[in-house]
Formats: structure tokens, C-alpha cells, sequence
């Protein structure tokens, strides 16, 4: 599903250059969960920004679905990512104006499906994640293992190959976090493939395999 | 393009912002308001200036006689020329390419009468072609004819205010009666109507020339001599009314550039004159007011400006979910567009209302009358602000298009 080699990636900063991703290879089968481990610093968002097509590489090879991703036009990476990806934030990235509901159906609204069509479906994924009679509330009015359930139904409404998951649990409590877990590795069980960055280990511990990045390199690969 | 879904999205984000919106809208609004009345106005100016212009064709040229101001030839000054039947012959003759011409006497206001009824009114002798070039519009029956010249036949073409005074119910056929003028009797041939803003130039009664020198002055004197320039370029109606001049200050031996001897005023030139003066004043009110909707528009821009910065996070999660560049560039020019054109569009009411009013309740005056503001103008104005969101719109959001997700969602 995702094949990456050797990628790496330096951000210019005036005059020095920051040498973040020095040669990434990674292969993740479709269905596959796996977890991403580092410091912070250690190029691991990076990494996910150039997976979600929202960042570029210099070198190397990205093939997504046998696609290979490399210097896309605006429009194609955006199009790309409506189709193949799934996004789930750390901070939700709920729009605050917009109600459960039309959160979860604006990725359809990018496809041009009708209001009502994608409101419909939409609220089946809210149903899917257990909270169909929020869908009227605003993000304001939920609470975070809520939101991220947004989110959750939101990365999936348009049925994506890979749902990347940058720090899903970071700002919710264990209990919440473990629900959410459960949540993503049901998901996972539809054949979703499912990549999640995060520093804690116990939820790296949920998916098969953690993949460790230490300074712009991959230095350890476990399988749970 | 234009589904529910967007305006929603613009209603939400206005609505957020209501105090915002309010003050941009409210800019805009307020230059249309000033550009339509600045308009209005100056139309208002146009049509009371225009309307000294009515009843008399565009391109009359008038002459008349008067005391020399310059000495010519040895001639003192004062010498009063006057005009006669020979003049108006020679003009005939000499003015090269002219369409219609009349020799006019002016007889005062003479008592007239029908049967009980009485009342004075202006005496006008002239040629059949006057009434074109006075532009009267005959309502019953006919204007003088070139018969009634040549017969000297006594026969009248009266203003239809005479006729409403002479003519009272239940006798108010005035057509083939006789009328009593200073003592001779003439029949009614025709009733007139003068569109002239002056209501004395409706008490007129107009009677054959000839029958007038015979009847009443006995000699050959005119007083004033009209000709119109037809379809003759600017050029040659300047070169007809040059030599106008030059055949009456010959014949009358006064030296040409004497202007109060003969007195020639070219309608036609008073009329460019004043064409470029509104055109002028149009331009001017133009200027302004577009300037005025300017600086509303990059208010709005720069409130869009602000938006974008605020949506900055927004923009970042609609690019991640799939929106293209264009998607959002058009999300934020719709919006500038619907604050412009709605503002925009209260603006063009209230100063269109405003007009209206002034128009209804202000009596026309000379330099002023019915202020409007066309249709031409409305549908302009709305192009304009169509056009002037666009442009607000423009560069927020190509702005706002050139945010990077990864910056937009990054974890403060």
C-alpha cells in the first residue's frame, strides 16, 4: 500500500539547512496498523506530513497504491488526499462553526455529493462511532474523546485506503484514549491501513508493528 | 456553483463576525449611496439646464438687429439697423445649405378677441417654416402654409392657452372661427402647442408675415431672422453662420465683428457647449465616486484580509479534507462578493429612495429638476460592485490558497 524509499527531506532555514528525514525505506502492507515512535524532533511528523501528501520530499521514492507521489500540482495532492487519505489530529481540527455532522460530511463535499446525500451518510459514520445524537452539537458543546470520534468518522467517510493518525490519543485522558484505541483498531479490522504517530507506548503497544525514528532514521522495528 | 452549501458558509462566517461585516458593509454601502446621489444630482443639474433648451430645434440660429457698437467706415456709433424682407431674402440666397428659414415680426401684445371674450396676447408674424424651427406641435388643424404668404390671407394659428381663453364653454370650437385681432378679423386655421418651459410663449398667436406688413406695420421691417443648419457638420453650420454675418453687416454696412448690430446666437453652439460641460461634470461625479467606492471595496479586502488570517486553521483542514486551491479561492471571493453586492445593493436603494423623494417634493426649478438615476445607471452600478468584490476578493484569497496545511494544523 505504501512504499517509500530512501526519502529525505531538509528544511532551509536562512542560511542553515536542517537535514530531517536522512533516507527513510518503509513498506506498509494494505491492512497493516502500525505505530511511529520518536522524540520530538526525531522527523516522525515529517514523515506523516510527506505519507498525508501535505509536505514534499527531495529525494527518494513515495508509491501510494502503486501512485507515485512526486511533485503533484496543488490540485492532484488535494484530490489525492480526499480520495486515498484519512486524517485524525492530536487538537481534532474540528471547524468550529459546523456541527458534528457537517464536520464528518465536508471531505464529501469536496467530492460533490449533495447536501443531503452526505449529511445521510454522515451520520451513519456518527452511528458507526456511537455518538448519532451529538451530530447537531458544535464541537464547543463535546467532549474530547467525542471530538476525536468526529474526526474518527470524518478521516472515514470517504472510504480511504490509509487513515494517518497523528498523536489521536494526545489530548485525552487513558480511559478515553483506550476507547478511541479500540475505536481505530476496529477501523483497522475493515482493512483500513492505518499508520499512527505517538510517544506513548502503551498505545503503540494496540497495532502490530512500531516502527522507531531516531534523528531522520529508522533504528528499530518491533512487532507487537 | 451557487448550492446552499455556500451560502451557509458565508452566513456562518458572517454571522460570527456581525459587528465586522457590519462596518465593511456598511462602507460600501455607503459609496454607492454617495455615487448614486452624486449622480442623481447631477442629472437633476442636466435636465433643468436642459430644459431652457426646449421649443426650438437644436440647430436654430437666431438674428436679430440692434445699435452698432463700433464705428465703420466713418459711421458713428448707435445707428440702429434694422432689418427687412430684403435681408431675409438674401439670406435665402447667400446661406449656403440651411433647411428652414423665417423672418419674424414682433407686434407686441395686442388685444384680441371672440365674441364676450377678450384678452392680449403676443403677436407673432412669421414664415410657414417657424413653426419647425420652433418645434411647435400643431393639435388642431394646421400651421401657416405658403399660400397664406403669397394671398396675404388673414388667417391665424393660435397658442392653445388663447384658445382655452377665447374659447369658453359652451363655445370652444375655435377652428374656422374668426378672432377679432387689434380690429381685423382672421380665421382660426390651427391651434398650437409650444413645449417651452416659459407659459408665454403658449399665449402666442401666429399670423402670416406678409398679411402682417400689409394689415397692420404697412412697411417691410422685420425683426428677427431664423434659419435652422439641418443635417450641416459643426463645420458648416459655423461657416453658415459666418456668412449670415457677412451678407447683413454688408448690406447694413457695419463692421462684422459687430455683434450687437446683428446679433446672432447658434443654438448649436450653446448646445456643445453645454454637452461638454456635462460631460464633464459626469466624469467628475464618476471620479468621485468611484474613488469613494474604492476605498469601500479595500475595506472589504482588508476585512477579508483579516477573516483569512483568523480562518488561517479552517483553510489548513478544508486543504487537508481535499479542498483544492481554487475551491478556496472562490469560498472567499463569493463571500467578498455577497458583502459587497448586498451592502452595495442597500446602498444603491436607499440613494435611489432618497432621489425619488427629492424628486416628488422639490419643485423643479431652473438649474434643477427631476433628479434620477437610470436604469443604465442602477445596472452599472451593480456590475461595478460585482466587479469591485471580485477584486476585494482577490487577494485574500489567493492568500488564503497559498496556505500550507502542515503549517495551518500545526499543534500550538
Amino acid at each position: 500500500m505504501i512504499r517509500i524509499r530512501n526519502i529525505h527531506k531538509s528544511y532551509t532555514t536562512g542560511q542553515n539547512s536542517l537535514h530531517v528525514l536522512k533516507g527513510i525505506d518503509l513498506n506498509v502492507e494494505q491492512g497493516d496498523m502500525i505505530s511511529v515512535m520518536g522524540a520530538s524532533g526525531s522527523g516522525k511528523s515529517t514523515l506523516l506530513n510527506i505519507l498525508g501528501i501535505l509536505d514534499t520530499y527531495d529525494q527518494g521514492e513515495y508509491l501510494l497504491n502503486g501512485l507515485k507521489i512526486n511533485k503533484l500540482s496543488e490540485k492532484k495532492a488535494a484530490q489525492l488526499r480526499n480520495k486515498m487519505l484519512g486524517f485524525v489530529f492530536q487538537s481534532f481540527n474540528l471547524i468550529s462553526f459546523k456541527n458534528a455532522m457537517e464536520n464528518v460530511a465536508m471531505p464529501l463535499y469536496y467530492q460533490n455529493v449533495k447536501r443531503k446525500k452526505r449529511n445521510l451518510i454522515a451520520m451513519e459514520y456518527l452511528d458507526r462511532m456511537g455518538i448519532r445524537d451529538w451530530a447537531h452539537h458544535l464541537p464547543s458543546e463535546l467532549s474530547g474523546g467525542q471530538k476525536q470520534r468526529v474526526a474518527i468518522a470524518r478521516a472515514m467517510i470517504t472510504n480511504p485506503k490509509v487513515i494517518l493518525a497523528d498523536e489521536p490519543t494526545g489530548a485525552l485522558d487513558s480511559v478515553t484514549s483506550l476507547e478511541v484505541m479500540d475505536q481505530l483498531q476496529e477501523i483497522n479490522k475493515e482493512g483500513i491501513t492505518m499508520i499512527i504517530v505517538t510517544h506513548e507506548h502503551d498505545i503503540a503497544a494496540r497495532t502490530r508493528k512500531t516502527i522507531r525514528i531516531t534523528d531522520g532514521m529508522i533504528t528499530d522495528i518491533v512487532n507487537n | 456553483m451557487f448550492e446552499l452549501d455556500k451560502w451557509q458558509e458565508i452566513y456562518s462566517t458572517v454571522k460570527k463576525n456581525k459587528l465586522r461585516t457590519f462596518l465593511t458593509g456598511f462602507s460600501v454601502a455607503w459609496g454607492i449611496f454617495m455615487l448614486i446621489i452624486l449622480l442623481g444630482s447631477g442629472n437633476g443639474l442636466e435636465n433643468g439646464v436642459r430644459e431652457n433648451f426646449r421649443g426650438g430645434a437644436i440647430n436654430g440660429v437666431w438674428i436679430s438687429s440692434g445699435l452698432t457698437n463700433m464705428t465703420y467706415k466713418g459711421m458713428k456709433v448707435g445707428r440702429q439697423i434694422r432689418f427687412t424682407n430684403e435681408d431675409y431674402k438674401a439670406l435665402k440666397q447667400t446661406v449656403p445649405g440651411y433647411d428652414r428659414i423665417s423672418a419674424r415680426l414682433f407686434m407686441g401684445n395686442i388685444l384680441t378677441s371672440y365674441k364676450n371674450n377678450y384678452g392680449t396676447f403676443f403677436l407673432s408674424p412669421c414664415h410657414p417654416d417657424y413653426g419647425i424651427i420652433k418645434e411647435l406641435t400643431v393639435i388642431q388643424g394646421r400651421f401657416l402654409n405658403n399660400i397664406d404668404i403669397v394671398d396675404f390671407r388673414k388667417v391665424a394659428v393660435i397658442g392653445e392657452k388663447v384658445k382655452d381663453a377665447l374659447f369658453k364653454a359652451p363655445d370652444t370650437v375655435a377652428m374656422g372661427k374668426y378672432v377679432n385681432i387689434n380690429g381685423v378679423l382672421f380665421q382660426v386655421v390651427g391651434v398650437f402647442r409650444d413645449f417651452s418651459r416659459n407659459d408665454h410663449e403658449q399665449q402666442r398667436i401666429y399670423i402670416p408675415i406678409s398679411t402682417a406688413q400689409r394689415v397692420f406695420s404697412g412697411n417691410t421691417v422685420i425683426n428677427q431672422i431664423s434659419f435652422t443648419t439641418g443635417n450641416a457638420t459643426q463645420l458648416e453650420a459655423d461657416a453658415m453662420v459666418r456668412i449670415a454675418r457677412t451678407t447683413l453687416s454688408t448690406k447694413h454696412m457695419v463692421d462684422p465683428a459687430d455683434s450687437r448690430a446683428i446679433e446672432i446666437w447658434n443654438k448649436s453652439e450653446d448646445v456643445r457647449r453645454f454637452n461638454a460641460l456635462f460631460a464633464g461634470i459626469r466624469l467628475f461625479i464618476w471620479i468621485i465616486g468611484i474613488g469613494t467606492i474604492i476605498a469601500g471595496v479595500v475595506g472589504v479586502s482588508n476585512i477579508m484580509m483579516i477573516s483569512v488570517n483568523e480562518r488561517t486553521k479552517e483553510i489548513g483542514i478544508r486543504k487537508a479534507l481535499g479542498a483544492t486551491p481554487a475551491s478556496i479561492v472562490f469560498l472567499i471571493v463569493q463571500e467578498s462578493i455577497v458583502i459587497t453586492a448586498f451592502a452595495g445593493y442597500i446602498g444603491l436603494v436607499l440613494g435611489i429612495g432618497l432621489l425619488e423623494l427629492v424628486s416628488k417634493n422639490l419643485p423643479p426649478s431652473e438649474f434643477f429638476r427631476n433628479p434620477e438615476a437610470s436604469l443604465a445607471i442602477a445596472t452599472g452600478a451593480t456590475i461595478l460592485l460585482i466587479i469591485a468584490g471580485t477584486i476585494a476578493g482577490l487577494i485574500p484569497g489567493s492568500k488564503a490558497a497559498r496556505i500550507k496545511p502542515i503549517e495551518a494544523l500545526k499543534d500550538e
